[in-house]
């Protein structure tokens, strides 16, 4: 009856979800210091764009294990075109605007982007079938794992591990962290500013694509505002994790999702707290756990110092 | 700020482009709108002359409880074009005018302030929720305006906070066709522990007004025939990971959830905690009697139960020619849980304008609102769902409730009874 591990998977793959949207956050964020409220809703199109695939691209009844890959390249297609959209026609125009500009164009857009889907997309007025893999769940000991999350447990360590690839290795990955660090400099060293932007907001949209995927995988269901709460988990986890810091969106996405699961599980065990244990008090903890962190390392668990840019 | 927006033109030729995304998107934001509003407002004053009466609607026409919203906007509709071509009340010709509460209580108010500033709105169907219905009342009763609503099931929304020590009407003015949660939950209860034989229970609520009252009055009668409560647990309607919640499920050892709240997280949690491997069915109040439920709750919902309010339509004589109307009328979407009630709250309307126009000789009277709310104490007739009439309270006296099942994708009828005792 020890559901501690069950408890801690749970946690994980919700954890997991929040840092592949997390990575979109901390990107835009540690280049241009925007917080892009839209990336929730570029998650959301990812989603719908890997449904669309499905839906009237392929042929009906062609296997998960053909339609995945193509799913997912057609999600990345959708929301990557949508976040480049947004960078060249909201964002790029507000570029030198004073900072609050910006932001809430990215909570307009985010609004407008819902209203889009809502309106446009067949059917999406309310939740929308979303395919699932085939076969039953497999059990590890007393852990449960379901089909729709092994897509999760192997996309997100695979994406971590290729963003990482690409942030150190290759020239444009180097020319983001130079951009980071200090745009002007950077620019007079002959790096295209504008270019990094495009391919922050291009791969945060890719990574947040192969979220919305593994989303629609493990709920069975995708609608028009599901990317609005998780968006914002999402910004939170990279907020804890330290925004501007690509692991410590993942890391600070998954320490999001356990401390709700935990929370979830045993507060309401401990004496007297019965009341402030349900799931209803999940994220009450999770955001405890969010001020204690900021309360101790202001910078969030892995960042940096970023005084001198304030 | 004022300084920095003017920095240089480039800047403010830059900001125009802005302004004209902003603009296009505000534009197709209110094409929309006016979708909806076209297609809601009344087409039924086309007979010119007399006296035009508005009956309001207010219900969740977006969102995840719209299916449930349209068909009781739809079935409005059906009432008030039957009693145009009836021509039920002589001089006055019905509108109808619908307003979307998108299930928030903030939005019901505003439509309820809307209402009641227009004239012609002499009574209005709705909401669907009770939580929404508690920021109305007040604002209806204020203007004497008559609201009966079709779903609200909360018992304090007629009979008080302390409705079960100390009954008091609180606002005069409201009126409900659907029986209370002080009758559902514990017929329910009865049912699960009597008849399905499941005596350990696992009480999940979304603690809004509906679904928290729904599993407490559960709670309590199951209870007290003998049941046992494996655990409880709130959730959180906004989240849709109810995993954790899930493996406390799956651990409890409980053999039957019982879920006080409505479909859309319903659905979710049924999946989830089934997929954890917890193979017991899920029982749940009217909110859960939904064929979206299936949808989201998936192949594993067959055998979930739900209770809901009255019985089947398609069971019930009287309901035969609203369910031909309904069809004949060509509506895109189903009546839903709460058509037949719907189309019989506006008809109990359309009966007290009736009785408020005969009372005058023939004419509105100058304080129709009032008049026709208290004639509305006193209407009774037969409706679709049955005998329709109200107790002191403001409540139906129609206290039929059905189980549904889940069988082979689709809700099936168990067993229709009268809730008596409790």
């Amino acid at each position: 009856m020890n559901e501690l591990p069950q408890q801690l998977v749970n946690g994980l793959l919700l954890g997991s979800m929040y840092g592949l949207v997390a990575i979109g956050y901390t990107m835009v964020y540690g280049i241009v210091q925007l917080i892009n409220f839209a990336h929730g809703e570029i998650f959301m199109t990812g989603a719908f764009g890997a449904l669309t695939v499905y839906l009237y691209v392929l042929p009906d009844g062609t296997s998960m294990w053909v339609a995945l890959p193509l799913m997912l390249v057609g999600g990345i297609i959708v929301a990557v075109l949508v976040a480049v959209a947004a960078e060249r026609f909201a964002y790029r125009p507000l570029r030198n605007a004073p900072r609050l500009a910006p932001l809430i164009t990215a909570i307009g857009l985010s609004l407008a982007l819902q209203q889009a889907v809502w309106a446009w997309y067949p059917d999406a007025k309310s939740a929308i079938t979303f395919p699932q893999i085939e076969g039953g769940p497999f059990t590890i000991g007393n852990v449960t794992i379901q089909t729709g999350d092994i897509f999760l447990l192997v996309a997100a360590p695979i994406s971590m591990a290729v963003l990482a690839y690409f942030v150190m290795k290759t020239r444009t990955g180097r020319g983001m962290q130079a951009t980071a660090q200090d745009p002007d400099t950077a620019k007079l060293m002959g790096i295209n500013t504008d270019r990094i932007i495009v391919v922050a907001f291009a791969l945060g949209a890719a990574f947040a694509a192969v979220g919305g995927v593994a989303d629609g995988l493990k709920y069975g269901q995708i609608d028009f505002r599901m990317g609005f709460i998780l968006g914002l988990k999402a910004f939170t986890a990279a907020v804890l994790g330290g925004i501007g810091n690509i692991y410590g969106a993942m890391i600070g996405g998954i320490a999001l999702g356990v401390a709700e699961t935990l929370a979830t599980a045993y507060i309401a065990d401990l004496p007297g707290m019965a009341k402030f244990g349900t799931q209803s008090w999940a994220d009450v903890w999770a955001f405890v756990l969010l001020i204690l962190v900021l309360l101790f390392r202001p910078q969030g668990l892995l960042g940096e110092r970023v005084a001198d840019r304030a | 700020m004022g300084r920095r927006l003017c920095l240089g033109k480039g800047l403010i030729v830059r900001q125009r482009s802005l302004i004209a995304i902003t603009a296009a998107l505000a534009a197709g934001a209110l094409t929309l709108t006016a979708c909806g509003s076209r297609d809601s407002g009344g087409k039924g004053s086309d007979s010119g002359g007399g006296t035009t009466v508005t009956i309001g609607v207010d219900a969740p026409l977006t969102g995840d409880l719209s299916a449930i919203g349209l068909g009781i906007k739809n079935s409005v509709d059906l009432a008030v074009k039957q009693a145009n071509k009836q021509k039920v009340v002589d001089g006055v010709t019905f509108k109808m005018e619908a307003l979307d509460d998108q299930a928030q209580p903030s939005a019901g108010q505003q439509n309820a302030s809307k209402f009641v500033s227009e004239k012609e709105v002499l009574g209005v169907v709705g909401p669907l929720n009770s939580s929404v219905a508690e920021s109305m009342q007040k604002v209806f009763d204020d203007a004497k305006l008559v609201e009966v609503s079709p779903a609200n099931t909360n018992p304090s929304l007629t009979q008080g906070q302390n409705w079960q020590t100390s009954k008091a009407r609180t606002y005069k003015s409201y009126f409900r066709t659907a029986t209370t949660d002080a009758i559902q939950g514990p017929f329910a209860a009865q049912y699960v522990y009597g008849k399905a034989k499941l005596k350990k229970a696992f009480v999940i609520d979304d603690k809004k007004t509906y679904g928290a009252g729904l599993a407490a009055t559960f709670t309590d009668e199951f209870k007290k025939l003998g049941g046992k409560i494996a655990g409880t647990e709130h959730i959180n309607p906004d989240a849709k990971d109810y995993s954790a919640v899930a493996t406390k499920v799956k651990n409890s050892g409980a053999d039957v959830v019982y879920y006080g709240g409505e479909y859309p997280q319903a659905g979710p949690l049924a999946k989830q905690f089934k997929a954890a491997g917890a193979k017991i069915p899920l029982v749940g109040g009217d909110a859960v009697y939904d064929p979206t439920y299936i949808k989201l709750a998936g192949s594993g919902s067959n055998g979930d139960l739900t209770t809901s309010v009255g019985a089947p339509l398609d069971t019930l004589p009287s309901a035969k020619a609203f369910l031909d109307n309904y069809k004949a009328g060509g509506y895109s979407e189903a009546y839903g849980a709460y058509g037949g009630y719907a189309y019989d709250s506006a008809w109990s309307i359309i009966q007290a304008v009736k009785k408020a126009v005969e009372d005058n000789s023939g004419k509105l009277p100058s304080d129709a609102r009032a008049k026709i709310t208290a004639a509305m104490q006193n209407v009774s007739f037969d409706g679709v769902t049955g005998k329709v009439s109200f107790d002191e309270f403001g409540d139906t006296t129609n206290k039929q409730l059905t189980v549904y099942a889940v069988k082979n994708g689709a809700w099936t009828t168990v067993t229709s009874g009268t809730y008596n005792g409790g």
